[in-house]
Parts: structure tokens; C-alpha cells; sequence
């Protein structure tokens, strides 16, 4: 077996993996009223199904809907190791610096900004996410960072009168 | 008379100094944005949401829409300066703008895209303001079933126009229905996916899907190819004004765009995409022994696709404002907008809302309006705009869209939640997989799994509810009929070839 198209297949791959993970957690919430015994809806599946239907559990639309998207990446899936496609659809290359670096900033900024406030948690992310760009030089970063940090201040703080944390705990 | 009525009211709205200054700020904004390369007209707009957050419905609104229509000008001006289309629907601008710019000839190119867009929002708004009462009317006629089939239509009409496979754009939008999922369900109150995380069990908020699919995901996708040098025209713009010659060409093309685009933005899916690639087809049709070759700075391979684009983004309003279905990304995020702010978008806003409903649409032509008397003078600043390095711009939006997340809810958690979405955003990229269907899903979801759930508990559990109703089939029959269509061989090559042009 050869894949024929790579991105297809990792993308089917996906879908199924996500739908799978969907349905098992569907399993988890109620599908409907329970069915008593000598009531009609124990009769046949149809009647139990549109019993549930009318009535429908927590766990009834996202097990459907997580089945399908399962059924649609089984499809992908399958089309990418029959049908031949232009050059294999390679993914290339993962750009994983900036990927990884962006990620990591933004992660960061989140960690800090509550407790050191805009005013050390805005050079810390400008100077993180400056890594991920071709060239890195300290002082456009610094004066890149001053700035930001003014103007975020006066746009998001000033302005339009957000409640951000400006200074670190212990400036407070 | 009722249409000079409502547009009164409208323009009462539109016209007061503080509905005016921040129409003027989102177009400005959006310019701002929408200039930079590679961000399209959905990442400027899930940026620039925190700037709406402290304001009324109206004003957020009519500064929304500002800052699209500044976005997609911003982006016209990129396409034709440096040949980078933001959005796919520039592909046609981008090829002659580009051409014309080379020949020193761009400033007749920005000036014919900016007159020719203005041209186009007008005659749209004023289509949307004579639409909109009837199609309420016809909306108010709409069951459950209806409602549901008709989100089904929009839906899949959405990934037909999607690039790539047509299976991977429904199941993007499935994987979006399922991501809305995670929430409390609102009859059982059982809080679903939420993994025992308290901020969970509230659903994740649309501005950090956006804000990480489509911002950080853009980013990061730009930081991965190779740095280009590519030649920025500044020097070069010297004359705004086109010659007589290229009014003479250039006007035809544009009633030609207009009239496309006006009919194409209604429909599900459609918009400005599918309107411009129409229009620069049409275009090359139509004009015979063209002055200059298309492809080679052809002013009408400008003017047609920019009147196209921009009323086919005026016309999708339609939908949302009138049934409260959005037809697009940009709309979703309109929608998004809407319901943080307590406004139910659908058939009822026009009676409950009308100072809104009308202010809005008269805004829409203030924006535009605003866009040609503000930008062609400053085209100078937004080309400056275009030399700064990319290495100093993307820290800087990186830093804008955090502190956007964060105070959406002042929680670090949505921050964190942003950075697991730009890490997918990417995988989405990487795959081929395109993310708008999602958005779309996602932000349908309560309205569609409410007006499903209604439909089933009136027909008593019966699924043939959908089909037995005659609206209601005539809609679902539609969406097979797209599907049926995309899916024919000869179709589908086409599709593709149109796609890969970009």
C-alpha cells in the first residue's frame, strides 16, 4: 500500500482519529429517555430511534455528528490510497521554528501577563516572537518592544478603557 | 417610499458625529491591517475584534463593517503594489494591477479599483435595503425544518466554494458543529467534552478560533516560506488620476462586475470569492481586442474584478441580515459580534432593531464612501506602510491579537486555548484543509442543533420531517443539486484549474 496523496491521507487520518474521539466521548452523556419495558418504543429500532429523536439526550447530536465526520474521513482516507494525484500532494516542510516560537510567545504571555502586568509580559512576547523571522536584531526588538508597550497601553488601557493588568504585582 | 423611509431612519443613524467617527476608525483600521501582505480580509477582522468590545451594538457594528470594507480595499492595494493577494479573491487584481504597476501605471490601477468599488458598494447597498424587507417577509414563513434545511443549503454551499476536496470541506464543517459541542447542552444542563475545565463548560469563545486559525495560522504559515525581496513601487506612484482613455475602458467593466457581483454575494457560500473570479473571466470574454492584453495590465481585469468583489461583499449581508444565516467567514464573525452583544441576528432584528438594522446599511455606504475620499490621498502613508519589515509588523500583531484574546473575558485560559488553535490552524494549512467551513460550523451550531431539535420534537421523532415538508425538501433537494454538480467529473477539473490559478 502507498500513500498517493500525502496531505489527503494525513487529513483523513485526522477526521477519523477526531471523530472517533468525538463518539467515544458521546458514550459518556445520555442518548435520550430510558425505554420502559411494554412501551412502544421497545418494539423496534425505528420506534426507539425516533423516540430519541423527539427527545434527544445530551450525547445524541455529537455522537451523529462525530460518526459522520468519521465516515467522511474514511472516505478521504480511502480516495488517498486509490486515486493517483499531481507530485504525491506532499505536506513539505514543517516551518517548526516559527511554528514553535509563535506557540511558545503567545503560551508565555499568558502565563505572565496577570501577575507582571503589560509592562514586562509585552517585551518578553515581542522579544520571543521576534526569533521566529529571519534575522534578529536586539535593538529594533528593544525599540520595537518600547513602542508596542506604549502603544498598548495607550490604545488598549487609556483608550479604550480595557481592564488589563499594567504593572507587576509587586509595583501594584 | 418605504425603502426612502427606512433609509432615513438609517442614515439618521449613520450620520450622527460618533457613528461616523468609528465607521471612519474601522475603515482606517481595516485599511491599516488589510495593507499588510498576506493578511486577508477574515485575519484583519478576527484582529481588530477587541477594538469593538466596550462599544454599544450599533457603533461595534458599523465599525465591523468599516474595517472589512477597509480590509478589502487594504488588500487591493497590496495585490496591485507588490502582487501578494491577501485573499484569493484578488487573484484577478493582483495578475493586471500588477502589470499596470510595472508600467508605472498604478496609480490609474488604485484609482479604478477604489472608484469602481465605491461604484459597486452603492448600487449594493441600496440592493440590500430593497431585499431586505421581502426576504424578512419570506423568513417569517420559515419553520424549524425550514430553518434547518436552509443552514444545511448555506452550509454546504460554503464548501463547495471552499478550495480543494469538497469531502474535506464538510468534514471541516463537521469538525466545527463538533468543536461547538463542547459547551453545557442546554436542555439537560449536562456540560459536554469539558474535561472537568471549568472555563469549558461556557463553550470556546469564536473570536479564539479565529484569532488562532486564521491570525496566528496566517502568521506562522508567511514566517515559513522564504523571505522574497520583492519590488515595492513607491517611487513610482505619481499620478492618482486615470486618463480618459482608461474611464472609457474601464466602465463597462465595471457595471459588468456590479451586476455579478450584486447576484453572486447572496448566495450560500458566495461573496466576494466567487464573484471576482467570475467577473475576471467574464472580462476576458467580453472584451474584445483589449488595448492592452489581459494578464499584461489590462485595466479591465481590474475594474471588473474589484466592482465584483466589493458589491458581492455588500450583497452577502443580505443573508445574514435577513435570515441570520451567514454566508461566509466574515459574516460568521458579523454573527459572533452580534450575539456577545445580545442581538439575535435573523428575521426579527429589522421590527425589534431598525435603528440598528438600518444604520448599519446606511453605514455601509458612508464606509465606502469614506474608504475613496480618505484613501487615495493617503495611498502614499499605506504604501510607506508597505516597506516597514515584516520582522517588526508580526511581533506586533502577535502582541495585539493576545491582548484581544485575553480581554475578551480577562482569562488567561483563552489565551492558552489561542495557542493550541494557531498550532492546529497550521496543521489545517499544512493539509490542504481549509479552516472557513469550520468557523461557519462552528458558529452555526446552536442555531442549528436548536431549530433540529425543535423540528424533530414537532414530527414526534420522525427524520422524514426534513423531506415530507415542501420548502423544506426544495432546499435540502438544492444542497444535493450542489453537491451532485461539484461532484461531476467534468465540473470538478474545472474547479480545480479555477482554484489553482492562485
Amino acid at each position: 500500500m502507498r500513500i498517493k496523496s500525502e496531505r489527503d491521507f494525513w487529513s483523513g487520518l485526522m477526521f477519523v482519529v477526531a471523530g472517533a474521539v468525538f463518539a467515544v466521548g458521546a458514550t459518556n452523556y445520555s442518548m435520550g429517555p430510558a425505554c420502559p419495558p411494554q412501551d412502544p418504543c421497545a418494539a423496534g429500532l425505528w420506534a426507539r430511534l425516533s423516540q430519541l429523536s423527539a427527545h434527544p439526550g445530551a450525547g445524541y447530536f455529537p455522537l451523529g455528528l462525530a460518526i459522520l465526520l468519521a465516515v467522511l474521513g474514511a472516505i478521504v482516507l480511502f480516495k488517498s490510497l486509490t486515486i493517483e494525484s499531481e507530485g504525491g500532494n506532499k505536506i513539505g516542510a514543517f516551518a517548526w521554528r516559527p511554528l514553535v516560537v509563535i506557540v511558545v510567545a503567545i503560551a508565555v504571555f499568558g502565563l505572565m501577563l496577570e501577575s507582571v502586568g503589560l509592562a514586562l509580559s509585552v517585551p518578553v512576547l515581542i522579544a520571543i516572537s521576534s526569533l521566529a523571522g529571519d534575522e534578529f536584531r536586539w535593538k529594533g526588538v528593544v525599540a520595537n518592544a518600547v513602542g508596542l508597550m506604549a502603544g498598548s497601553w495607550f490604545i488598549f488601557v487609556w483608550g479604550l478603557k480595557l481592564t488589563i493588568p499594567v504593572w507587576p504585582w509587586f509595583a501594584r | 417610499m418605504d425603502l426612502l423611509h427606512n433609509l432615513g431612519i438609517g442614515f439618521g443613524v449613520a450620520f450622527t458625529f460618533q457613528n461616523l467617527l468609528y465607521a471612519f476608525f474601522g475603515a482606517m483600521l481595516g485599511t491599516l491591517i488589510g495593507v499588510l501582505p498576506g493578511i486577508g480580509p477574515v485575519a484583519t477582522i478576527a484582529m481588530l475584534l477587541p477594538s469593538t468590545y466596550v462599544l454599544d451594538a450599533t457603533p461595534a457594528l458599523i465599525m465591523l463593517a468599516g474595517i472589512y470594507y477597509g480590509a478589502q480595499y487594504g488588500g487591493s492595494t497590496t495585490a496591485i503594489l507588490i502582487n501578494v493577494p491577501g485573499e484569493s479573491s484578488l487573484v484577478g487584481t493582483a495578475i493586471d494591477g500588477y502589470q499596470m504597476a510595472c508600467q508605472g501605471r498604478a496609480g490609474a490601477a488604485l484609482s479604478v479599483a477604489a472608484l469602481g468599488s465605491f461604484f459597486a458598494g452603492c448600487v449594493g447597498t441600496i440592493i440590500i435595503a430593497a431585499f431586505a424587507t421581502p426576504l424578512t417577509e419570506l423568513a417569517f414563513k420559515f419553520g424549524p425544518a425550514e430553518y434547518f434545511s436552509l443552514m444545511v443549503l448555506g452550509l454546504i454551499g460554503a464548501a463547495v466554494l471552499a478550495s480543494g476536496s469538497l469531502v474535506k470541506a464538510i468534514a471541516m464543517i463537521l469538525l466545527g458543529l463538533l468543536l461547538a459541542q463542547i459547551s453545557t447542552d442546554v436542555i439537560s444542563s449536562t456540560a459536554r467534552y469539558s474535561f472537568d475545565i471549568p472555563q469549558l463548560t461556557d463553550g470556546i469563545g469564536f473570536v479564539v478560533i479565529a484569532v488562532g486559525v486564521f491570525g496566528f495560522g496566517e502568521i506562522i504559515s508567511n514566517l515559513g516560506q522564504p523571505a522574497e525581496h520583492r519590488e515595492v513601487f513607491t517611487s513610482k506612484v505619481k499620478s492618482l488620476w486615470p486618463t480618459m482613455r482608461d474611464f472609457h475602458e474601464a466602465w463597462p467593466s465595471v457595471l459588468r462586475g456590479t451586476a455579478l457581483g450584486s447576484i453572486l454575494g447572496v448566495l450560500p457560500g458566495g461573496g466576494a470569492l466567487l464573484a471576482s473570479f467570475a467577473s475576471y473571466t467574464i472580462e476576458k470574454k467580453m472584451t474584445r481586442n483589449p488595448r492592452i492584453p489581459f494578464g499584461k495590465g489590462a485595466i479591465q481585469g481590474v475594474a471588473g474584478p474589484e466592482s465584483a468583489n466589493n458589491a458581492g461583499a455588500q450583497t452577502s449581508f443580505i443573508p445574514m441580515l435577513t435570515l441570520g444565516i451567514p454566508p461566509n467567514a466574515v459574516m460568521a464573525l458579523m454573527v459572533g459580534v452580534m450575539t456577545i452583544k445580545g442581538i439575535q441576528p435573523g428575521p426579527r432584528m429589522m421590527t425589534s432593531d431598525p435603528q440598528l438594522f438600518w444604520g448599519l446599511i446606511a453605514s455601509m455606504w458612508v464606509g465606502n464612501a469614506m474608504l475613496v475620499i480618505l484613501n487615495l490621498p493617503l495611498i502614499s502613508m499605506w504604501i510607506k506602510l508597505l516597506t516597514v519589515p515584516y520582522r517588526y509588523l508580526f511581533p506586533a500583531i502577535t502582541l495585539f491579537c493576545c491582548i484581544g484574546v485575553y480581554t475578551l473575558s480577562n482569562s488567561t485560559f483563552d489565551v492558552y486555548l489561542t495557542a493550541l488553535f494557531a498550532l492546529i490552524g497550521y496543521v489545517f494549512y499544512k493539509l490542504g484543509c481549509e479552516p472557513a467551513p469550520l468557523l461557519l460550523g462552528f458558529i452555526l451550531e446552536p442555531m442549528m442543533e436548536e431549530n433540529l431539535r425543535r423540528a424533530l420534537l414537532l414530527s414526534r421523532g420522525d427524520w422524514g420531517t426534513f423531506v415530507t415538508r415542501p420548502l423544506s425538501a426544495g432546499l435540502l433537494a438544492a444542497a444535493a443539486l450542489l453537491i451532485v454538480i461539484v461532484s461531476l467529473p467534468a465540473i470538478d477539473r474545472k474547479r480545480e484549474v479555477a482554484f489553482s490559478e492562485d
